[in-house]
Parts: C-alpha cells; structure tokens; sequence
C-alpha cells in the first residue's frame, strides 16, 4: 500500500564526472552524468526508472544513497537532508537505505559465507549478536524463502537467483525504509526473474519499503512500480504513473521507447504499426544543444536545438520535458504506442 | 567415477546432495589428477619440504663430518661408487647426499623468510597505497618503481658485500630487495577489489574502514599473494644459489646448496658429481614451485571454484 | 514459402568433461530447417541452446568438450552432407559460406586491428573466389544494405569506432556476405538497448525477406520471438521440450515449462498487473545424469512416470510437437495463469 508520506525527496541531483581525453590527460568539459534529477517517493511506493545505457540512471541511484558524493542538489530521507552529514553521520543513516545490485555474483564477498554477508550488516550497527543474530540471519532466509541451514554455504555454490535473494535478505537485514534496487533482475532468467519479482513485491506489501527500481527492461518496470521516470542523458524526460506513461506518452522518445518494445503475441505483433527510433544515444561527454534528445527526435523544431526543456507538470502527476507538450497533450510520432490487447 | 554417489530426487541442484569429506577430498584429488603438472610440484615441493624437515633424521652423514680415506668418491654407478654414499662424496669427503639434504634446508629458509618479510612490507605499503590512492600512491609508487628499476643482482651483491655473510643477512637482502614486488600486486588487487560490487555494498551497510580492509579487500587478495608468493620464493631460491656460487652467500661452512655449487665448480671436469647433485636440486625445487605456484592460482581463485548459473 | 529443409539436426548429444564432473550440456536434440524460415530457439541458461547452435558447426571447445553422437546434415542445393563428419578445413569453408554467424558480442568476433572493409573483403575473397575490387564493391554494396550510412568512410573504419548497434549490422553484414543458406544468430540482440533491438530485429526481417535466407535465432526473450520467427523451439535441460508454430506456441503452449515461461513475463500491454506467474526452484544443473524429465524437479503436473523415463516428443498437432507425459495420460496442462 503506498503511503502519503514522502520518504525520498529528491532535488535537482546532479553529478558530473571529470572527463580527462589524451595521453596527457588534458581537462574536457565535465561528463554530466546526472544533470539535474528531481523526484519524490512515498512509503511503499516503487518508483521505476528506465532508459538506454548510458543514461545515467544507475549513478542516479548511487547518488541519491550518497556511494558517490553528488556534484550538486539535495537527497532528503525520511526528512534528513545527506548532504550536511559528515561521514560517520551518513554511516548512521545507512540502515534507512539500501541498495539491490545488478550483479549477484559480484555483490557478495566471495570467501564470506551466507550467514556472515546476511548479518554483517546487523554486526556493524550493533542490532544483534550471538545467538540471536544467527536467529535474524535464519529468520531473514526464510523471509526470502531459503533454507536457514543454508547460512553455512558460500556464495559461489549457489545459482543467480538465490544470490540474489542472498542480496535483499541482506538489504532487508536492518529494515530500511528505502531500497534502491539496481537492474536487480536482469542477469537473472525469465522464470527466475518472476520469482524474484513476486519476492519483492510481497516484501514491499509486508514491510512497507519504497522501492527505486532501476532497469531497462520496460515491461518488467511497468510490472512492478506504481509510477515510472523515464532518463535521457542524465535528464528525466517524462514521469507519470506507469499506465498512463505507455496508453498516453507525452514525450516523443517515451512513445518510440513503448512503441520498440517487443510484445510476446505473435497476432498483435504483426499488426502492430511501430515507430523505430534512428540512431543511438549520443554520449553524455559531449551531449547535444538544447533538447538532449532533439537529434534522434522525429518532431523537433528550432527551439528545441536551443533551449533545454524544463520538466513541467503538465496534468496532475504528469512531468513532461518537451517544448512541444502544452496542457492540452502533444503532438505524437504517428504510432500506437501500445497496442491494445487482442482477447482479455 | 561418481556413479556411487546418492542423488536424491528432490535435488534440483548438487546444492542439495551432501557432500561429505570424502566428496571434497575426491575433488581435490580431480582437480590435481587433471592438472598433472600441479601434481608433479607438489610432490617435488613435499620431497624438498620433508628433506629439509627431516634432515638429522634421513641423512646417514653428518653433512660436515669428513671421511677424508672416502674422498672424491664417485655415486655407485661409476666405477669405485658405493651404496654407502649415494650421491658420491666431495674432496673433504663429506656425504654429498646428506649435504644435498642439509642444503634444502638454507634454501627453504631463505626462501620462506624471505617471502614473509618481502610480504608483509610489501602488502602493508601496496595496501596503503592502493587503498588511499592520491598523492600517498604517487609517492609510494614512485619509490617502488624507483627500487625495481635498480639492476637487481648488482644491488643485491652490493648489499651482500656491505653486510657481509650471513643467513639472516640473506634473508634481510631477499625480503627488503623482493617487497616492491609484493607492493605493486597487492596495490594492483587493492585497486581491483575496493570498486568491487561487495565492496560497495560494505559500504551500503554502513561498514567503517577497518572492516572494509581487514574484512573485505585482505581476504581477498590473499590468494594472489600466495600464488606470488610461491614464484618469489622459488627465485629467491635461486638467488640464493647464485649468490653462494659467487661467495656471497652463507658462510662457506654451511652446507647450501650454493656453496656446494661453488665449491664442486672447480672440479667440475673431474669430478662432476660435486656440482651436478646439488645444481639438480636446485633445478627441481625450482621446478616444483613455479609448477605449484601456477596450480596454486587456479586453486586459491573462489571464482574458478564450483559456481552455476 | 518452399518446404525444402536445408538442415537435418537428429538426437545429437554434446558432453563437457569438466573438473566438476560431465556436463550434460546437449541430451538428444533433433529439428530440420525449411528453406527460407526462422526458427527460434528458445531457452534459459543451461537449458544447452547456445552448445547446440556450436556442436552442428564444430565450434564447441576441445577438450573439454565433445559432439559424443548424433548427425546433422546440410541439405541445401539438393546434396546432403554431414556437418558432423567434415575435416576442420571444410567446416570452415561452411561457416561463413553456407553458414553465416552472428553473435551477442560483436566485438570478440572482429578483429580490432583491421578495418571493417577489410574484414569482410577478406571473408568474399576466401569463401566466394572473389577478386579484391570485387570483394570491395560487394561490401560496399553490403554495409548500404545493412543500414550504415556512409559506406566509403565505414569500410576504412575500425570496430572500435562503432557503437554496438553498428557493430551488431556489420556483423549481420559479414554473416550474408557469401549469401548463405542460413544465418545463425546467437542473442544477437540481447546486449543492445530496446530502441536499437528494435533496428536490428527489423534489419534481419528484411534481408531475411529479401535474400530468402534461413534463420535459426537463439534467444531466452519470448518477446522479440514473437514478432520474428515462424517456428519456436523451446529447449530445457539440454533436450526438446516443444516444437510448435509460433502462433500455436503462444495461444495453446503445452509444455509445462513453456506455459510457465510465458507467464513469468510481464506484457507491457496489459493494463492490471496481474502477479506473475513463477516456475519454482533453480535452473537445470547439467552435472546431475538424467534418466528422466529433465523438468520434473519444476514441475506443477509431475507424476511418476516423469521421474522413470525421458519424454519422446509426440505431435499434438499439426506442427506442433511435445516431450511431456502429462498429455498423454491426463490430458493437456491446465494451460492458464495459476
């Protein structure tokens, strides 16, 4: 159930990267890998983030938990403001967020057994010890559906996706408010992927935990987050909730994102008409004028080689940022961007 | 060669099938069966290790005792051998054989010693610098380099001839001379290991420094540093031979491998055996290690270790 | 479409004799490919897929491991050859003759010391006799057609140059160059962003239209299969689990596992998320010998022959074929979101 209650303010983040180019390692301008990222999530909310490579949407969620320290903008938990914290006060603050990593077999120390990388993060806040601890970490395996007797085995014995129930029981392990989850299932297979899905959805609904779910898939994005931000080059384009984000896309690059998405339906596939999207992203270290998007955007005018787009609430809860969207909607690329169902 | 073992029907993985003791040793034993040249230099390794263990006990000479009616005794498969000196005797006609065996035991020591020292300063000074980066890296760095870049037997012999013969003074010239090595992998693996994804989730859980250290990055590049270690050693044992062969060594008396080489050089057309036993017990302890030491990177890497997707 | 087949694949077995033990990586597959048709090949890791595609080909790695039986006969241009018992040299003139490959990772198979003209001038001039100004204006000719512009200045590029929805068209480029009678993709488009998947999957539709050319597309993405290929085959454990026209495949799947696969995906076009519906436990470990359904240990409608034989694919119905004992003794799975 999502709350009122914000637990993640997230104001204007930016984090720019030194770009050093040459052999003798001269100073370019900054990679603005996050230019300027402003969202809000509430208790038990799943934000989703989606976008191509390159995005920056991965070193959104590493600033907004402070693991880079952002160039600029406000990052605001349960009230808290982390950027004025010293480092033993964000160490504090830790336990309220968490993060799921993409890669489960990179994000659990491998000589470590799965007891001690489930309750190390008890052991570092002091929460438990002893026999109680091993109590939490059994308690926490079968939380996400494993054998306790499985605490004494090593990572390496185990598949993809049981390391990655290993990785949210540890996540989980200090009850945080806030999760960012990054690419949580996109090693892992389809069938294994469900699994994992259906965990996370069930923890949310028991716990209560906000979720900031970072992918690139965009099915599985819509599945599981109440409303969804969609990145190009560092900048949110459009945010809204996840129904109306692929049944009414205001921004051009949203509408041929759903509309290249492929749907498993043979008959509704055929008769699907898509706008395929030219070209590839261009890369953040030397982004385009204006609108980021303009060079691939099929409606650009003039104005949009020149000016940046504000990301502006266009109807209630809808952000768009696109000179071409008004109040009254906007203008789309020629194609159904989701196609109905054919029997339901 | 597993047809015996018991798979239960609800196991959907071996995660579910014990594996008992037995399982892991035969494993073990898998892994170096396959690998024959692992299998070789352990069992070169052990038969240096335990001569040097069990010298008083296996040598049938004391390797300085001289049995001068015996001297400049062929091995008994040249005319006037005998079973009774195995490896021949030398012109003091002390046992070559239980010299070769006293002789494992200087190098062995030089060599583990060595590669202690060389190895804590060196993991001390490469973690210092891999993990606070920055100018400390630049400075350390920039010394490690600076000592590699010395022409290494030169600055050895020189040391050697300043501090004049002893084990420990060897020892001290291995573990001083060798620790750049150690620093530069072990700043390398810092490097690697602290942008690791565990790392970082460490981090996530509110770890402090000492625990990222001592709990995350050490352990893992332990491995690394055995494998080099094992290489190291096997040159230090070599270095150790050479700078005996050029007297530099331990003090003649002592029975290395070395000083038997140096010694032996002089009647090497004659009497060829004086040089030959001990030079082929540095050729095969030195072979054994490099063998072990590649064996040993495959063994110590949790990665290559049993994993599925 | 004609209904010559151009490749026979029956019951072939590829093993790995690892440190581990044996990998039974590919347990007794059998499929033909029809002129002109894309076949997908469907699975998750370990379900043996990708070996397959490398066993018909003498690309799998050896040791450890080993095509141990089977036959796979190429059958185009009214011969009938077997793949299996080529010399190295000839397999080779088959792979990028009749044969053309494309894989997830363009970058590890091209040279990055060459440019790409040169590259695939050099494959023209081995596999087709062809002279070097030849070669040079059919790859010109090529690089247009898969959609890169400015062909003169791409030829004389190197793969670094490119970014990975390029490199993937030179590699569809170098793939059709000798005008094979198949192309086998291997995930080609799965390490690619979804507005680039969607160029390439068009890409490959239209040259496989315009050069009739077979496609076999091995992919664990039920999605961009559905818009591609004509035939699906779903594999598990290292066997068949069903064969079936894609239709068919999507409206009526038999298979327990293919039915739970289809409902473990979220569809962007369903407005209620519905929960997904999830096969439990982990995927095959291929160290385990088998001696029956390799699904049992998942599977919802598991009875006890399952655990005593190996399901032989039987047809259910036209085209459509499948390895499961439940249809033959209770009727089909309830085919529904459990």
């Amino acid at each position: 159930m999502v709350g009122d209650e914000v637990v993640v303010r997230v104001k204007d983040l930016k984090k720019y990267f030194p770009a050093r180019a040459g052999l003798l390692g001269r100073q370019r301008g900054p990679v603005k890998a996050v230019d300027g990222v402003s969202f809000d999530i509430r208790r038990g909310e799943t934000l989703g983030l989606v976008g191509e490579s390159g995005c920056g949407k991965t070193t959104t969620g590493r600033s907004i938990l402070h693991l880079v320290r952002p160039t600029s903008g406000e990052v605001m938990l349960e009230g808290q403001t982390l950027g004025n914290l010293d480092p033993e006060g964000l160490r504090r603050l830790r336990p309220k967020m968490q993060m799921i990593f993409q890669d489960p077999y990179a994000s659990l120390n491998p000589r470590h057994s799965v007891g001690k990388i489930i309750g190390e993060p008890l052991v570092i806040h002091g929460v438990t010890g002893g026999r109680e601890l091993a109590a939490r970490v059994s308690e926490l395996l079968e939380l996400v559906g494993m054998d306790p007797a499985y605490a004494r085995r090593f990572p390496h014995e185990f598949s993809g996706g049981q390391r990655q129930r290993i990785g949210i029981a540890r996540a989980l392990s200090l009850n945080p408010s806030f999760i960012v989850c990054d690419e949580p299932v996109s090693s892992l297979d389809v069938s294994i992927q469900a699994q994992v899905v259906n965990l996370m959805q069930d923890l949310q609904q028991q716990l209560g935990v906000a979720y900031l779910f970072i992918a690139h898939d965009l099915s599985m994005v819509k599945h599981i987050s109440h409303r969804i931000a969609v990145m190009y080059l560092g900048r949110i384009v459009e945010l809204t909730d996840r129904n109306t984000l692929f049944e009414d896309p205001l921004h051009p690059y949203t509408q041929s994102l759903g509309s290249a998405v492929p749907i498993p339906d043979p008959k509704l596939e055929r008769r699907r008409q898509r706008f395929i999207l030219e070209g590839e992203p261009p890369s953040p270290v030397n982004p385009p004028s204006g609108c980021v998007f303009h060079p691939r955007c099929p409606l650009s005018v003039d104005v949009c080689t020149t000016r940046v787009p504000e990301l502006r609430e266009v109807r209630p809860g809808h952000y768009v940022a696109c000179h071409l969207v008004d109040e009254k909607g906007s203008s789309k690329i020629g194609t159904e961007p989701v196609p109905v169902p054919t029997t339901q | 060669m597993e047809e015996d073992r018991h798979i239960p029907q609800k196991a959907d993985s071996l995660l579910d099938v014990d594996r008992t003791f037995r399982d892991r040793v035969a494993y073990t034993g898998r892994f170096l069966w396959r690998d024959w040249g692992g299998m070789i230099g352990l069992v070169l390794f052990l038969v240096v290790v335990l001569a040097a263990v069990l010298a008083p006990v296996i040598s049938p000479y004391d390797p300085l005792e001289q049995h001068l009616q015996d001297s400049k005794m062929p091995p008994p498969w040249e005319e006037g051998g005998s079973w009774a000196h195995p490896f021949g005797t030398d012109p003091l006609g002390r046992d070559m054989f239980s010299r070769v065996i006293h002789g494992a035991r200087v190098s062995l020591t030089v060599g583990f010693f060595g590669v202690l020292i060389a190895g804590s300063i060196g993991m001390v000074i490469g973690a210092i610098a891999g993990y606070f980066g920055g100018q400390i890296d630049s400075v350390i760095m920039g010394g490690v380099n600076l000592v590699l870049s010395l022409p290494y037997l030169l600055f050895v012999v020189f040391i050697a001839a300043i501090l004049g013969r002893s084990l420990l003074n060897v020892i001290l010239i291995f573990g001083i001379t060798d620790a750049p090595i150690f620093a530069r992998t072990t700043r390398g693996e810092v490097l690697r290991i602290r942008e690791s994804a565990y790392v970082e989730s460490a981090v996530c859980a509110g770890a402090r420094w000492g625990r990222i250290v001592f709990d995350h990055i050490l352990p893992n590049l332990i491995g690394s540093l055995v494998t080099l270690g094992t290489f190291e050693m096997s040159r230090m044992i070599f270095y150790e031979a050479g700078l005996g062969f050029l007297g530099l060594s331990v003090p003649p008396s002592v029975p290395s491998w070395g000083n038997m080489l140096s010694s032996g050089r002089q009647y090497l057309s004659s009497y060829p055996w004086i040089a030959t036993f001990p030079g082929l017990a540095i050729v095969f302890t030195s072979l054994g290690m490099n063998l072990l030491g590649d064996w040993l990177r495959d063994v110590l890497d949790p990665r290559l270790r049993r994993s599925r997707r | 479409m004609s209904q010559n087949t151009v490749l026979e694949v029956r019951n072939l077995v590829t093993r790995f004799d690892t440190l581990e033990g044996v990998v039974n990586a590919v347990n007794g597959v059998s499929f033909d490919l029809k002129e002109g048709e894309t076949l997908a090949i469907v699975g998750e890791s370990g379900s043996g897929k990708t070996v397959t595609m490398l066993s018909l080909v003498g690309l799998v790695p050896s040791p450890p491991g080993k095509v141990e039986g089977g036959e796979v006969f190429l059958t185009g241009l009214g011969e009938r050859r077997d793949l299996l018992g080529m010399s190295p040299r000839e397999l080779r003139d088959v792979r990028g003759g009749e044969i053309g490959f494309v894989f997830q990772d363009p970058m590890s198979s091209l040279n990055p010391v060459l440019t790409i003209g040169e590259q695939i001038v050099e494959t023209l001039m081995r596999h087709l006799a062809m002279s070097r100004e030849q070669a040079r204006d059919r790859t010109l000719r090529l690089l247009a057609q898969v959609g890169l512009p400015d062909p003169e200045q791409r030829y004389r590029s190197h793969p670094h140059q490119f970014s990975g929805g390029m490199r993937q068209r030179v590699m569809i480029a170098i793939a059709v160059a000798c005008t094979p009678d198949i192309v086998i993709a291997d995930e080609p488009t799965t390490a690619l962003d979804v507005t680039v998947q969607a160029q390439i999957v068009d890409l490959f539709k239209r040259l496989r239209d315009e050069l009739g050319v077979a496609v076999i597309w091995i992919t664990h993405d039920l999605g961009v299969v559905a818009g591609l290929a004509e035939r699906v085959l779903v594999m598990y454990g290292g066997r068949v689990a069903e064969i079936a026209p894609v239709d068919d495949l999507y409206e009526n799947p038999q298979h327990p596992y293919t039915i739970g696969l289809l409902g473990a995906i979220p569809r962007l076009h369903e407005r209620d998320t519905r929960r997904l519906a999830s096969i439990p436990g982990t995927p095959p470990d291929l160290l385990i010998p088998v001696e029956h359904c390799p699904f049992a240990w998942r599977c919802d409608y598991v009875t006890d022959r399952c655990w005593k034989e190996v399901p032989e694919l039987v047809e259910v119905d036209d085209g459509h074929q499948v390895a499961c004992f439940c249809n033959l003794e209770r009727g089909r799975p309830h085919n529904g979101r459990r």
